[in-house]
């Protein structure tokens, strides 16, 4: 590694910064059932996550080795592009953050990518083909068969158990969700951190410090994998409280049944090759285990703000990173000028996020983030 | 542009499935469990209760055992 150049390291550095946001913004996917149910305490709970997601980092890097699936043209990267792109998704990132919005990471980052590249390095960087196979299409199935799931599961479950004692019934599905909850866990450390090997490992292909297709070296491994175990452990606490108390009202049974669905789309999914987002999978089954209880519990108001994020995530992530990489791909200055304003985003939007703070403390206590944000405002 | 509605299919079918699966059999131990509790209550035996619940929580173990089969490559290449 004879000459790794500044901005090779801004990158990283950026890329380890989106890999933590990644980890706080998606603990919600595994933890926020089980901390909605009690089935954890909020501070075991994400302990267990960010864990898990340390360790499932080092289990596979089957996929670091392409930086997005294919969806752009790994060839026409440059390091200033992809700084562009992932500035798009980290604030992206941040933004629903702070609305307790739970949008996808793997998105928000193809946003930036497609957005940072198709400024960079013109729209022939960009297969649209390959975006909606496997953007746009698991996006709309992944949920709608997780829902599925998790509705029939959940009423299943209450029609099987109902008539028993309520007690052990209870705490059996809480020793369950625990179960479920680590798998998913794992799940994601296996699939999201090799996201940011792959860019940081693209990255130094493309600086010349490594040979062409190389697989990640060690250090960046265990940086991912260290970035998002941590941002996981520090909790997106907004968002889990949207996803397990205000979307619908999750008893035990209802939360083993969304953990369960989760799980197994997740892994029948990857098994078979589709790259899903694991937010619309849980989101859909947490849906669904409200439908199977007792369908008016469902607030279709929140589900339909969450839907909008989603839509917004990927064309919004792009519109920034087109901007980033527009001012970046100019030079030295630019990226330094992006950068400084990325830091500057960032700090007001946690400022922002201080003036009604949800912590471990008030995870559950439920009042519409949107109404807190604004009577905060 | 190529859609697998095959595999497609098949993820929705599998994952389904196994995920109800699941749930249903581990529904049935935990009421097994709850029978189990009300069989000792009234001085009866509880060994078939008893029995059926630890049937189905080794085989909710088992679908456990292999989802951590299915997340770590190193088990299956």
């Amino acid at each position: 590694m004879a000459h790794i150049s500044v901005l090779v390291i801004v990158v990283i550095i950026t890329a380890l910064a989106f890999d933590f946001t990644n980890g706080f913004h998606d603990t919600a996917n595994a933890m926020a059932t089980s901390i909605a149910t009690g089935a954890l305490r909020p501070k075991v709970a994400v302990l267990i996550s960010g864990v898990l997601n340390l360790v499932g980092a080092f289990l596979s890097t089957k996929v670091a080795q392409t930086i997005s699936s294919g969806i752009v043209n790994d060839r026409l990267a440059t390091p200033a592009i992809i700084f562009a792109g992932l500035v798009g998704a980290i604030l992206w990132n941040l933004l629903t953050w702070l609305f307790g919005l739970p949008s996808s990471s793997s998105h928000a980052l193809f946003g930036g990518l497609i957005g940072a590249m198709w400024v960079g390095a013109g729209i022939n960087g960009i297969h649209f083909d390959q975006v909606i196979s496997k953007i746009l299409l698991p996006a709309i199935a992944s949920p709608l068969i997780a829902g599925v799931a998790a509705t029939i599961a959940t009423y299943l479950a209450y029609r099987i158990t109902h008539r028993a004692n309520q007690e052990p019934v209870t705490s059996g599905f809480r020793h369950g969700q625990t179960v479920s909850a680590s798998l998913v866990s794992l799940a994601h450390g296996t699939n999201d951190a090799q996201k940011t090997m792959g860019v940081i490992t693209l990255t130094l292909i493309a600086a010349g410090a490594l040979a062409a297709g190389s697989a990640p070296p060690y250090w960046v491994i265990a940086t991912a994998g260290l970035a998002i175990g941590l941002g996981t452990y520090i909790g997106g606490w907004r968002i889990i409280r949207t996803m397990g108390n205000r979307l619908t009202d999750i008893a035990p049974p209802q939360g083993f049944a969304a953990e369960s669905s989760s799980t197994a789309v997740i892994l029948s999914s990857a098994n078979l090759g589709f790259a899903l987002s694991t937010t619309h999978v849980v989101a859909g089954s947490v849906l669904g285990s409200g439908l199977g209880h007792r369908l008016a519990q469902v607030r279709w108001s929140v589900a339909g703000q969450m839907a909008l994020a989603w839509l917004l995530t990927l064309p919004a992530a792009a519109a920034v990173g087109a901007v980033a990489a527009a001012v970046a791909t100019r030079g030295t200055a630019g990226v330094v000028l992006i950068g400084l304003a990325t830091i500057a985003a960032a700090v007001a939007l946690y400022a922002i996020s201080r003036r009604e703070p949800v912590t471990a403390g008030n995870v559950n206590d439920i009042r519409p983030v949107v109404e807190a944000f604004s009577t905060a405002t | 542009m190529h859609i697998d509605w095959a595999a497609l299919g098949q993820v929705a079918v599998v994952s389904i499935g196994v995920a109800v699966a699941v749930v249903v059999i581990f529904s049935f131990g935990i009421l097994a469990l709850s029978h189990r509790d009300t069989d000792i209550d009234r001085g009866n035996t509880a060994t078939v209760a008893l029995t059926g619940a630890l049937l189905c929580f080794t085989a909710c173990a088992a679908t456990v055992v292999y989802g951590i089969y299915l997340i770590v490559p190193q088990l299956h290449h």
